[in-house]
């Protein structure tokens, strides 16, 4: 056994005596292990990004998506276990199917989340199940306009303007505060995590990373798509300038 | 009914599986669909009747709608079940769509989706009321091809559902060929709804076309032919039917 978690840490119904639940942070601890996952609202959409890190050269590009579509409005990012995160997905998914069949309209971002959240919570509940190892970030457009939220192991959501999990999430969180979110457009906004992700990525330390990213803006008629091909080049270049130009300082 | 009586006393809302009722006979009904390749692609018709059994009662149902990018479906029969099937096809494509792989079903694959779909509500005795046209195109392939209420499916250069299969397949094997122009296509399909509307006393005179090509879909305004009741035949149709009255 390890020296930290002196008991109290084995299951996820039993709090420690000062009031902690380790399974659940420890969970929280899978993610941060993650390759970083950013998320921004800019004015007409939201734009996901992830630093898909590269377990095997052998692998085919484009495998193991970490960014999934939801419904036609929405999708979401996933930090931490690729597995657990298909879990939710899938849940998803069926959330938003189930909601358009009987209310005849596509599930709002908000409820979206809500059912999520309350499926990854109802995981850190019982002694027979584990908690997700993982976090995801949910974007959406709906008639509110374009939403993001981000879910956590514990079952937590909030709405952000601007999220970040996984491994680099300081340093992406303070990049993301220099930015003017409300007055970007998404176009700028792929760019911008493009720019992130290139910068926090660690070359000698990090495993090599492909550049995963997905919108739902005006652009996009409103649907969760990967962000196309030619703009995702673009925006790969210009990072790569930005960090030569650092290099050279 | 007597079963009611014979039956010994037992709430009917808890009764077992083996007592309930399935869909025994529609309620609201489209009447035929036609359906033809021509030289760009393939051509729809169905007119927008709604039948209460032998009432005309809808007179703008739209039985032509587009499925996903390469496919268009055609509906004869209970209505209601046809936009059940229209539901499961747009779950079927949304479905499709979220693995954002660049590859989407073809109208081949919807096709024989539906007759899966068709055959084993068939066989748990609770069909699905209807005959359905499906037409599409996908990489230069022109497709067209029928599934029924028990599932019987097949593909064809034209096919025509219902009243259709009776009076316009007997045109269509005269006249249609395999060059048809776009013009000619629509002249053909009026030729045959024209018929209908004459002989099959379900078909209204509200009809829309639909097309749908390399190009992409399109389904045309609701409109009417023009029609001509002073045949002879018309005046007094009784007239050399011995027998009738």
């Amino acid at each position: 056994m390890s020296s930290i978690g002196t008991g109290y840490d084995l299951s996820v119904t039993t709090f420690s005596p000062d009031g902690r639940v380790f399974q659940v942070e420890y969970a929280a601890k899978a993610v941060d292990n993650s390759g970083t996952v950013i998320g921004i609202k800019c004015k007409d959409g939201v734009v996901m990004g992830v630093e898909k890190l590269i377990a095997s050269k052998m692998m085919l590009p484009g495998s193991n998506r970490r960014i999934h579509s939801v419904h036609r409005h929405a999708g979401m990012a996933v930090a931490g276990l690729a597995a657990d995160g298909r879990q939710i997905v899938a849940r998803a998914k069926a959330e938003a199917t189930n909601y358009e069949s009987t209310y005849g309209e596509p599930i709002p971002v908000k409820e979206l989340t809500e059912r999520v959240a309350s499926y990854v919570h109802l995981c850190t509940l019982y002694w027979w199940l584990r908690p997700f190892g993982c976090g995801v970030i949910l974007g959406g457009y709906d008639r509110d306009g374009p939403q993001l939220y981000m879910i956590e192991p514990s079952g937590i959501s909030y709405r952000y303007f601007g999220a970040a999990i996984g491994k680099g999430k300081q340093a992406a969180k303070t990049e993301i505060e220099k930015l003017k979110l409300s007055e970007m457009t998404c176009r700028e906004g792929v760019i911008e995590i493009a720019k992130i992700i290139y910068k926090i990525h660690d070359e000698a330390k990090d495993k090599a990373f492909e550049l995963e990213m997905s919108w739902v803006c005006d652009d996009s008629k409103r649907q969760h798509v990967k962000v196309p091909e030619d703009l995702l080049e673009e925006a790969k270049a210009v990072a790569k300038a930005a960090l030569e130009e650092m290099d050279a300082d | 009914m007597n079963s009611v009586d014979s039956i010994p006393a037992k709430n009917s809302l808890l009764s077992s599986q083996a007592e309930s009722e399935r869909t025994l006979y529609p309620y609201v009904t489209g009447t035929s669909v036609i359906g033809i390749k021509y030289n760009d692609g393939i051509l729809l018709v169905a007119d927008m009747g709604g039948s209460y059994g032998s009432t005309l009662r809808y007179k703008s149902v739209e039985r032509l709608k587009p499925v996903g990018k390469h496919s268009l479906i055609g509906g004869g029969g209970e209505i209601s079940d046809f936009q059940e099937i229209l539901r499961k096809l747009d779950e079927l494509i949304l479905y499709d769509n979220m693995w954002d792989d660049g590859n989407s079903l073809g109208p081949k694959e919807v096709h024989s989706y539906l007759s899966r779909v068709m055959y084993n509500r068939r066989n748990k005795f609770d069909p699905f009321w209807n005959s359905l046209v499906l037409g599409g195109m996908k990489k230069g392939q022109k497709y067209l091809g029928t599934v029924n209420m028990i599932g019987v499916h097949y593909e064809d250069n034209h096919v025509a559902t219902g009243f259709g299969n009776h009076l316009a397949q007997p045109i269509l094997r005269d006249e249609w060929h395999e060059n048809l122009s776009f013009e000619d296509g629509v002249k053909l399909l009026e030729k045959c709804m024209r018929v209908l509307l004459y002989r099959d006393r379900s078909a209204i005179n509200k009809l829309q076309i639909a097309k749908i090509t390399e190009e992409g879909i399109t389904i045309s305004q609701p409109y009417a032919l023009k029609t001509f009741w002073n045949f002879s035949a018309f005046q007094n149709p009784t007239l050399g039917a011995e027998g009738s009255w």
